[in-house]
């Protein structure tokens, strides 16, 4: 088990390193001179304020020679140069173009928000989905299953943007259910974080759940049509334990894989969301930097973020299957 | 195929497992149970005026093709078929109580306590992510108040009742890290661990080498005789007919065709079936130029089965009967020629006498003479 753990967080740091390689070169090897955003921040940008800023953040160098830069700034503390010079702690993602400000300290401002909504939303939706998957499964082709069928279709046919913005509209503005739906640190209070996100998660929830609803559905009437489940039936298990424990234990496999990818991308900022409820997030920073004149740095680290973020997913849902799945182990 | 315990010809053989108590109602009662499953096809007639009983100490030996209802009227004894999806009439009793409309809480407690079942393909029948132990103390935690490290030593207890070796060692282990044998092993230590008054073995031994196979039917008989549980056991194998059963009941297409006291079944069959089913059994004694004789043809459709006799359609003697009987008129299930508590389903007018003339020196030559004479002793 632990050598498996071992090696499976080799190749995940491995395919961090592939990523950030790949967003370095994405931008520093592009069409584009990385340094001309930052030139036409300051109003007028001619040729020898540009050439001087090339200059300034080694864009001459060598892109190996740059990476090397950019890499050991991760371990230790680096001087970044454009117009004044800027000191970067360490892990340094380098300096904003637009607020001057560390890349990596602002990741840290943004990242609770992200991940506050994230967790909520996701457990929602995962539990709802779940629940309600297994219900229509066992009660397969009556009302409440073609009911339920019926109704995810038409939530998942609805965009995403439309339910918050719809939702955002009619519970906070018009009836102020949710009079308050900023993001507040939990530093703040428990309280104030949780009423200020309960909206934003209620978003998720019912939209997101649909899928898990049918999804565990469909792998849930395949688990019931199994010869072990008439094993548990004949042994005298009540029907509610077939279910929720036989079935449901073969069954969350592949929906746990879905919500890994899934819950991932949540990480890296519901930019809609972040968007409409104003929730200072991963998603809103990335939409922010990538607004003309572009801001390198920040958009570099969200792609970061986010590669760092699956890879731990998809190993956290890997490592769980050895656990549900007697047959994984050691594998 | 068939198992080692044939060699000899199960023609012949067909031994007393368990003395007959007399006097005791029947443990099972089935009485015209018939199971339909409607489908969008039509009605699927899976099984029709279905009746038999079983005593205690006593084991029936359920034999038929496949589809031929075998399973699903056993599944019925647990109510294991989906009220929704199923039409079920008939009764079932099982120690009195009538199990056809039972509700699910009485259901369920009889479930694996009274009455428990082997499933065919162990791995399939094992839940894969639980361990053997604890499927075992499951079944037992069920229907006992004890504690879960109770439960568990019982688990241990009954792996090494049927035969795993190092029980205690092997308890934690997950099905697939045991063999075949030993998967049937642990199936029959979870359907025996509330010591059932029946047990419904299907296709026990399908999945089996013959020599695992012998293995776990002397194993079924050492239980039954320690606890006097009733057995049915539904298999498509003659020989662990002989083996095991007292009784046999043959089913073609969802009815039984013809039923009896084993040996006399399978020393004097009256129906047509039956004698197909010995006839394509192999006979390890008999030379290796001996033909197997299938019987032709497939299994009837039971959305639509034959009008008159189910087996009409493939039966060679049918024209030894008068006019169109076999295609117009179900025959009843009638007392045999041959023997008490044997029964037909057959127009045949004698046979018994085509069997020995005809059928007999075709498959088993050397037991003609044989057949002629527990013939005259039981007309007598």
């Amino acid at each position: 088990m632990a050598g498996y753990i071992v090696r499976r967080l080799l190749s995940a740091a491995l395919v961090v390193v592939l990523t950030s390689m790949f967003v370095f070169a994405l931008f520093f090897l592009g069409p584009a001179n990385a340094a001309r955003p930052l030139c036409d921040l300051n109003g007028r940008c001619n040729p020898e304020k540009l050439a001087l800023l090339t200059e300034q953040l080694g864009l001459n160098d060598s892109v190996v020679n740059q990476y090397g830069i950019w890499a050991k700034g991760l371990v230790s503390d680096r001087e970044i140069v454009f117009g004044p010079t800027f000191h970067c702690d360490a892990p340094c993602l380098g300096i904003s173009y637009s607020t001057r400000g560390e890349v990596t300290t602002e990741l840290f401002d943004r990242f609770p928000a992200t991940i506050s909504v994230a967790i909520g939303g996701g457990a929602l939706y995962l539990v709802i989905g779940v629940v309600l998957g297994v219900v229509a499964a066992a009660r397969r082709g009556t009302v409440v299953d073609r009911g339920l069928v019926a109704a995810s279709l038409v939530i998942y046919s609805i965009p995403f943007y439309v339910v918050a913005l719809v939702a955002w509209i009619f519970f906070s503005l018009e009836w102020g259910i949710f009079p308050d739906t900023t993001y507040h640190p939990i530093s703040e209070g428990v309280g104030p974080w949780f009423w200020g996100l309960l909206l934003p998660w209620l978003v998720l929830g019912f939209t997101n759940s649909t899928t898990y609803a049918r999804y565990t559905r469909g792998q849930m009437v395949e688990t019931l049509g199994e010869d072990y489940i008439r094993t548990a039936t004949a042994k005298g298990v009540r029907r509610s334990k077939v279910l929720f424990k036989h079935a449901l234990r073969a069954a969350i496999v592949p929906v746990i894989t879905l919500f890994g990818l899934d819950f991932a991308y949540l990480l890296t900022g519901t930019i809609f969301l972040e968007q409409i409820f104003q929730i200072d997030g991963i998603g809103r920073w990335a939409i922010e930097a990538l607004r003309d004149p572009i801001d390198f740095p920040v958009v570099s680290a969200t792609v970061l973020v986010g590669a760092i973020v699956i890879v731990v997913a998809n190993l956290l849902v890997d490592i769980f299957y050895s656990f549900i799945d007697p047959r994984v182990r050691l594998a | 195929m068939s198992s080692p315990h044939v060699n000899e010809g199960f023609l012949s053989a067909g031994q007393q497992v368990f003395q007959p108590s007399a006097g005791e109602d029947p443990f099972l009662v089935v009485d015209e149970l018939t199971v339909r499953f409607p489908t969008h096809d039509g009605l699927v007639q899976a099984v029709t005026d279905l009746s038999y009983s079983v005593e205690r100490g006593k084991t029936l030996g359920i034999v038929g093709e496949s589809g031929s209802g075998k399973s699903v009227s056993s599944m019925a004894v647990l109510g294991l078929h989906d009220p929704r999806s199923t039409r079920l009439s008939g009764s079932i009793r099982v120690g009195g109580r009538e199990i056809v409309g039972a509700d699910e809480d009485d259901l369920r407690r009889l479930r694996g306590k009274d009455v428990a079942m082997i499933f065919q393909d162990p791995l399939s029948a094992l839940h894969p992510f639980y361990s053997i132990g604890d499927q075992i103390a499951e079944a037992y935690l069920l229907h006992n108040k004890v504690s879960k490290r109770e439960a568990k030593a019982r688990a241990v207890e009954m792996l090494d009742r049927v035969g795993i070796p190092q029980a205690r060692n092997r308890v934690d282990d997950f099905p697939h890290q045991f063999s075949g044998g030993m998967r049937q092993r642990a199936m029959i230590a979870m359907a025996l661990v509330n010591d059932p008054k029946l047990l419904i073995a299907d296709e026990p031994t399908t999945a089996l080498d013959v020599t695992v196979q012998a293995q776990i039917l002397d194993l079924l008989q050492d239980l039954q005789r320690e606890f006097n549980s009733a057995i049915i056991i539904i298999t498509h194998d003659l020989g662990v007919i002989a083996e095991m059963a007292d009784d046999v009941l043959v089913m073609y297409a969802g009815r039984a065709v013809e039923t009896g006291p084993t040996k006399l079944l399978l020393t004097n069959p009256e129906m047509p079936y039956t004698w197909g089913l010995l006839s394509s059994v192999p006979d390890v004694t008999a030379s290796t130029d001996a033909r197997l004789i299938p019987i032709p043809g497939n299994p009837p459709s039971l959305l639509n089965p034959p009008s008159g006799c189910p087996f009409n359609p493939r039966c060679a003697h049918k024209d030894k009967v008068p006019g169109d009987l076999c295609t117009t008129t179900l025959p009843d299930l009638l007392p045999a020629q041959v023997g008490e508590d044997h029964r037909r389903r057959c127009h045949l007018p004698d046979p018994e006498v085509i069997y020995g003339t005809e059928v007999l020196p075709e498959i088993a030559p050397n037991l003609v003479e044989q057949h002629e004479q527990t013939r005259e002793e039981e007309t007598r």
